[in-house]
């Protein structure tokens, strides 16, 4: 495929690992924080960190979107998709993250009507070929995906099309990184910054990392030479004795943001003071809900949803998963009690989840040039 | 277009010195892979949509419940029966494809070839179907008119007889418009003795064309996604794929297997479980049709774990290989057929892959349903 195989040429790969080697200072050991889930999900598809020489290791971040919804906004989704008369719908990813009495997979076979979508337009659409049924989307994911579900409201409420509502779940991608940074038990030399997220606030946010907190970060592409060239770029820095936001992903990421979607997304929503983050505890200014404009497309506001906050379980570790404190096999439930098929934690459910990728891709393809 | 996967150079070569894993790590490790090959318990208190999707939940019901009640179980996919001297193999199967046409063919395709490629790579000639019909109270009768003609062309097409059959009509909304089940007979070959546990080490595995092509025109043809590719279905009868590995490498065949429902992926995980060995996959080489590949990139789903109507994956000892490779490629539709992969020791019950991009990782047995009702 054009524009993504170039992306992954085992040739350029090994130019870059032989690059990578001889930019490592012997002896010392780096820890970087891939931030988005988008790359820890191609770091074990490609076998990235493979090319990698064993005294660099990649922390995966809190930049899962399933990962990061806590139990209680799942129950609140099962509750609205009990509702009679009910279409729920939702990201494919997000079917099976449990809550306290179950997934909304189980729910689906308990007779709720859930539907798997790929995009918010295909809920509005099922919303006007069911007049006669109330139709909600369980919007949930970064500044990603929460301009096309602002586009949809917009188009929603333009077309008037009253069975049609949105349970917002949407988050931000300054305020955790910022809580994360806050966090004693972190140790971090540098961050490979989110690209997609960037593509709608461009990387000028996150000068605040080397600014602030004296990290360097690289916002990078999802292909396998884009994490590599990443990972270079911020060894050029440390060895160089700089500390900035750079931007490896050029051809997608402008500096400034996409200026059109951060617009809509202003008039769509306003920041609810405080958001619950699976295993990070509440987040002041970190979660999107409708803005008064949009009130009446509020799934919230227009069924009565439990709204109660469930704890964690205790044995799952998700919380020091996702600030890179443990890697996924330090959990307590790592492998036995939660799997990829019964997953306690939500970084088990979404392949883009630290403790799935480890799981399924990371297990036996442990071998490391020593340095 | 860009070089397509299969014509991209090999993985990038590592020295590597092993970078010890950590003794907890490795314990961790250790527990997994016990409680991975224990045979699976059937707890679901409902059976929901992954329980027919060919992967784990569907391992578990197998294991977990049929097993238990039924006795022996075989690994194949069908049973090989001794009666009267006459060794037959004998299997059955159920389609409830949605939508029932699809580019390259219908529910009625499938419900032939489905059934006649389960004999065919147990290494048994496909002889006589029998044919059940569920039909739903307000379905087209020229619907049911093109599928009994589609069943028609496509056993004359495999060379088998459709010998009986039984119709049934349920309730508007009972049934999805039409759903199939076949069983199906044939006389078990002489010339290999197929199994899942004659798979030795050191074996290569060949798969008979490009993948994925089925799964992918069934979710085109859906329409839920604002997606347009020139891609069929691949349904076709595999005998004639599975006659020519016989006559070429004879014994030295060891085990055939048809990729359907979960892919390639699904079937190297089944009988790498059953067989106690690894395998070891090498991506670069597995055909991938562009538009299958562009597809599945953009709905971020692995080809090789995408449904297959009319594709085999076949182990053969490693002096037949090159051999049995060129038959195969000499039969009509599995010009692209490569050799994907090898059998080894280490880990045993393990999928490995090297990635094209030069790193390895594992490729598990599915998780969920990606992709419901496709065959």
């Amino acid at each position: 495929m054009r524009y993504v195989d170039e992306f992954r040429d085992p040739e350029l790969g090994r130019v870059l690992a032989t690059e990578i080697l001889a930019a490592v200072e012997p002896g010392r050991h780096y820890k970087f924080m891939e931030v988005c889930g988008g790359h820890t999900h191609s770091i074990y598809k490609y076998g990235v960190d493979d090319l990698l020489p064993a005294n660099v290791e990649l922390v995966h971040g809190p930049g899962c979107p399933v990962c990061v919804i806590p139990m209680g906004r799942v129950d609140d989704g099962i509750a609205i998709a009990r509702e009679p008369g009910v279409i729920f719908t939702c990201f494919g990813d997000m079917m099976r993250v449990p809550g306290s009495t179950g997934s909304l997979l189980e729910a689906k076979a308990e007779g709720a009507d859930i539907r798997m979508v790929y995009s918010p337009l295909d809920a509005l659409r099922i919303a006007k070929h069911n007049p006669d049924r109330e139709v909600v989307f369980f919007a949930i994911g970064f500044e990603t995906t929460a301009p096309s579900t602002a586009l949809t409201l917009k188009r929603a409420k333009a077309e008037g099309v009253p069975n049609f509502s949105c349970m917002c779940s949407h988050v931000t991608i300054v305020p955790p990184l910022r809580a994360l940074l806050d966090s004693p038990d972190l140790r971090l030399d540098g961050f490979v910054g989110p690209g997609h997220v960037s593509t709608v606030v461009g990387a000028r946010p996150f000068e605040f990392i080397p600014a602030d907190y004296g990290k360097p970060i690289v916002v990078a592409g999802f292909e396998p030479l884009d994490i590599l060239q990443a990972i270079r770029m911020i060894l050029a820095q440390l060895a160089d004795g700089r500390c900035e936001v750079e931007n490896q992903y050029s051809r997608v990421v402008p500096y400034e943001g996409n200026r059109r979607a951060l617009e809509v997304m202003a008039e769509v929503f306003e920041l609810r003071p405080h958001f619950e983050w699976r295993g990070l505890g509440f987040i002041s200014q970190s979660g999107l809900k409708l803005s008064e404009a949009y009130a009446d497309l509020d799934a919230e506001v227009r069924f009565s949803v439990p709204g109660v906050r469930v704890a964690d379980p205790k044995a799952c570790q998700c919380g020091e998963v996702l600030k890179g404190v443990i890697k996924p096999w330090e959990c307590k439930v790592f492998g036995t009690a939660c799997t990829p098929e019964r997953p306690i934690g939500t970084c088990m459910v979404s392949s883009e989840g630290a403790c799935a990728a480890y799981y399924n891709f990371g297990r036996f393809a442990r071998e490391r040039e020593v340095v | 277009m860009h070089a397509g996967r299969e014509e991209r150079s090999p993985s990038v070569g590592r020295a590597s010195t092993a970078a010890p894993i950590p003794e907890r790590e490795q314990r961790i490790l250790g527990i997994i892979e016990t409680a991975r090959s224990k045979q699976k318990k059937f707890r679901d208190e409902r059976v929901n949509m992954a329980h027919g999707a060919g992967g784990k939940a569907t391992q578990g019901m197998i294991e977990g419940l049929f097993a238990p009640a039924f006795g022996a179980q075989t690994a194949e996919d069908a049973a090989a029966l001794e009666i009267g001297g006459a060794a037959l193999a004998f299997t059955t199967d159920s389609f409830v494809v949605k939508p029932l046409r699809f580019p390259g063919g219908s529910i009625g395709d499938l419900a032939v070839n489905g059934t006649v490629n389960d004999l065919a790579v147990s290494g048994a000639r496909p002889r006589a179907l029998t044919l059940s019909l569920i039909l739903e109270e307000g379905l087209a009768a020229d619907d049911l008119k093109a599928e009994v003609e589609a069943i028609a062309a496509a056993a004359q097409a495999a060379q088998v007889d459709v010998v009986g059959g039984d119709t049934k009509v349920v309730e508007r909304g009972a049934a999805d418009g039409m759903y199939i089940c076949t069983a199906g007979i044939g006389e078990r070959d002489p010339r290999a003795r197929l199994a899942a546990d004659a798979i030795r080490p050191g074996d290569r595995i060949l798969l008979s064309g490009s993948i994925g092509e089925h799964g992918t025109a069934i979710m085109l043809a859906r329409g839920e996604f604002d997606l347009d590719a020139d891609i069929e279905s691949d349904t076709r009868s595999l005998w004639p794929a599975a006659d020519a590995l016989l006559e070429e490498a004879g014994p030295s065949l060891r085990c055939m297997r048809d990729a359907t429902r979960g892919g390639v992926a699904s079937v190297l995980n089944e009988l790498a479980r059953s067989s106690r060995v690894a395998m070891l996959v090498h991506e670069a080489r597995v055909p991938v049709d562009p538009a299958v590949a562009g597809a599945s990139e953009i709905l971020g789903i692995d080809p090789m774990y995408v449904a297959n109507e009319g594709k085999l994956v076949a182990f053969v000892a490693p002096e037949s290989a090159d051999g049995a490779l060129a038959a195969l490629r000499s039969v009509p539709g599995c010009e692209r057929a490569a050799e994907i992969g090898e059998v080894r020791t280490e880990p045993p019950g393990m999928v490995l892959v090297e990635t094209s991009f030069g790193g390895k990782r594992v490729m598990d047995q599915l998780v969920g349903d990606p992709l419901p009702r496709i065959c």
